[in-house]
């Protein structure tokens, strides 16, 4: 079974955001595989041992996200394909263009992406590229079978689970709960520099000017304002807890 | 300039979510003057139509059929084009929510359109729209344009001025005839699980009652439950006590995991990791009990009471009963 891994690096999730010339800052900034790619990662390494084939990682990004890449083969996947040429970045509409066009020339029976990126989460880049290659998704999995062709997917529904199936080649993305990422072992870590990372550019993959003009446009990045720390109450803990209730239902009005 | 919206409708057991009023009060900003259709799917469902011309829709959408009963990509897609194609929007809203959440980038893949997911506000008017939108799951914001195309938006729960009743409009109700094969099908529903805690969903709660490690093991979300069910609230975790299989990955509030703007969030036993704490401090009122009173969750908690949760929080409940009771 030929796999295709959907990864993008992100900031580390216990990192502070600081925002500077209307930019979230990197410097200094601890980066990872997004969690969610990382199950993505994990779930591909896992059929393959099962099945054979192979796993191929494909990413947009900067050069930074090389590391990244290392990491996952680190973990097991055969090679990897990055779009590292600027005139590539663009918005979840681009990225999905980008993305098919470096699927198209190759053979796959599935793709696996995380669910959402951690940074900008908003969810779209990997169903986009499922319809761009005309193809059947499942969202959000906390568990994936595979029986031959035959594709079992345990889908997260807002608390809910919905049993969905389908039939290969499909994409699917990965939710908190689809397994725990392996760490890579030193023989992988030594084997990963050694694995090929390709990179593509604009030329490479023939895309056209209106795939990659973006739909959206970031106006402003600011922080909310601080939260102010409110009142640690005070006394015995039977008036505590009379004050919250009070507070609650009479001041805040939020129970009742 | 006027715009025609057109808004999926969030639909759960064959009730309206409250997030459509909240897109139906969007649409009609958005509009500007201009027509406002809301799409209606799934199975024995016509009547959730009805008075939505009195929230200020002109045209409902209805499509009734048992391959709409669960949420189906190729299904729907097929289903809502169909409204598309009759209402020829300019914008659409759908929810951010387990369908809306999927079906945004499948209509945003097929229109060529540029999508703004997880919207918590709208500013400007007129053409010159900018979404507002957590990004790093809250630790930061961005306001966002669509450049060309349509609009596409997923619209975040609790946050947006719902529609009021009122309007006046008869709205019309157009049943389109739907017939679904393959490849229309490609995904089926085989079963849904429905887990034991699903009564209240946590990204619509207006109350959440949160654990931590604190909880100490899956038993010691007891107390919790039982103080979520006297206030209709929906039980939420941290990471810490996922990790720990103390309760569901479903139930995870944080940056991984859901992320929640309740009117009350009771935090008990949550230390408050950054990751946590960005997936829970838009809500309107935070209340925080630990044992550490150095715990970080009190710097962004309203109240907080320093004490061990499995002796304040059944004694928070047995309070609430009381004011409650008087009401």
């Amino acid at each position: 079974m030929d796999i295709l891994v959907l990864l993008k690096q992100t900031f580390d999730t216990e990192e502070r955001i600081t925002v500077e010339n209307g930019k979230v800052k990197e410097d200094g900034v601890r980066f990872v595989i997004n969690p969610y790619d990382e199950y993505a990662v994990e779930e591909a390494i896992r059929l393959k041992e099962e099945h054979d084939g192979t796993v191929t990682i494909l990413s947009i990004g900067p050069s930074r996200t090389e590391e990244a890449i290392r990491t996952a083969l680190a973990m097991g996947a055969d090679e990897a394909v990055l779009a590292d040429d600027e005139s590539l970045f663009g918005d979840e509409y681009t990225a999905a263009k980008v993305l098919a066009a470096m699927v198209k020339v190759r053979n796959y029976d599935l793709i696996i992406g995380g669910n959402q990126a951690v940074d900008d989460g908003s969810g779209q880049v990997a169903v986009r590229l499922a319809e761009e290659l005309g193809i059947p998704h499942i969202s959000t999995l906390t568990k994936l079978e595979i029986n031959g062709t035959e594709v079992v997917g345990h889908r997260d529904a807002e608390g809910d689970v919905e049993v969905v199936t389908a039939t290969l080649p499909v994409l699917v993305t990965a939710q908190q709960g689809l397994n725990e990422p392996r760490y890579p072992s030193l023989i992988g870590i030594r084997k990963a520099g050694k694995k090929p990372l390709t990179h593509v550019t604009a030329a490479d993959l023939r895309l056209s000017p209106e795939d990659l003009t973006a739909r959206t446009e970031i106006v402003e990045t600011y922080l909310p304002k601080p939260k102010e720390a409110g009142r640690i109450l005070q006394g015995e803990m039977n008036d505590q807890v009379k004050e919250l209730v009070h507070s609650l239902t009479n001041v805040e009005k939020v129970v009742g | 300039m006027s715009k025609k919206v057109l808004v999926l409708a969030d639909v759960r057991r064959q009730k309206l979510r409250n997030v459509t009023l909240e897109m139906i009060g969007a649409a009609t900003r958005i509009a500007d003057g201009g027509e406002v259709g809301v799409v209606i799917l799934g199975k024995d469902i016509k009547a959730l139509a009805d008075g939505l011309g009195n929230y200020g829709v002109d045209v409902s959408y209805v499509v009734d059929s048992a391959e709409l009963e669960h949420y189906n990509p190729s299904a729907y897609r097929k289903a809502f084009m169909e409204a598309v194609r009759d209402f020829e929007p300019s914008a659409i809203l759908m929810a951010h929510s387990a369908v809306g959440r999927d079906f945004g980038p499948v209509m945003a893949a097929r229109l060529g359109a540029g999508q703004v997911s997880d919207i918590v506000d709208i500013e400007g008017e007129g053409d010159d729209l900018r979404f507002v939108r957590p990004i790093y799951a809250g630790k930061a914001f961005t306001k966002v344009r669509i450049k060309q195309g349509t609009t596409i938006v997923t619209v975040r729960p609790n946050n947006l001025t719902p529609a009021e009743a009122g309007v006046g409009k008869a709205g019309t109700v157009k049943e389109l005839a739907v017939s679904f094969e393959q490849p229309d099908l490609a995904t089926m529903v085989r079963e849904i699980v429905e887990k034991a805690n699903t009564g209240v969903d946590l990204t619509e709660a207006k109350v959440i009652v949160s654990g931590g490690r604190g909880v100490k093991d899956a038993s010691g979300f007891e107390p919790l439950k039982e103080l979520a069910d006297l206030l209709g609230a929906a039980v939420g975790a941290s990471r810490g006590a996922c990790d720990a299989g103390y309760c569901d990955y479903s139930l995870q509030i944080g940056q991984t995991g859901k992320v929640v703007t309740p009117d009350l969030y009771i935090a008990c036993g949550i230390s408050g990791a950054i990751q946590h704490l960005a997936g829970m401090s838009s809500s309107k009122v935070i209340v925080a009990i630990n044992k550490d009173p150095e715990a970080p969750i009190f710097q962004v908690a309203d109240y907080g009471i320093v004490g061990d949760l499995f002796e304040v929080v059944p004694m928070l409940t047995s309070e609430f009963k009381n004011v409650l009771a008087d009401r």
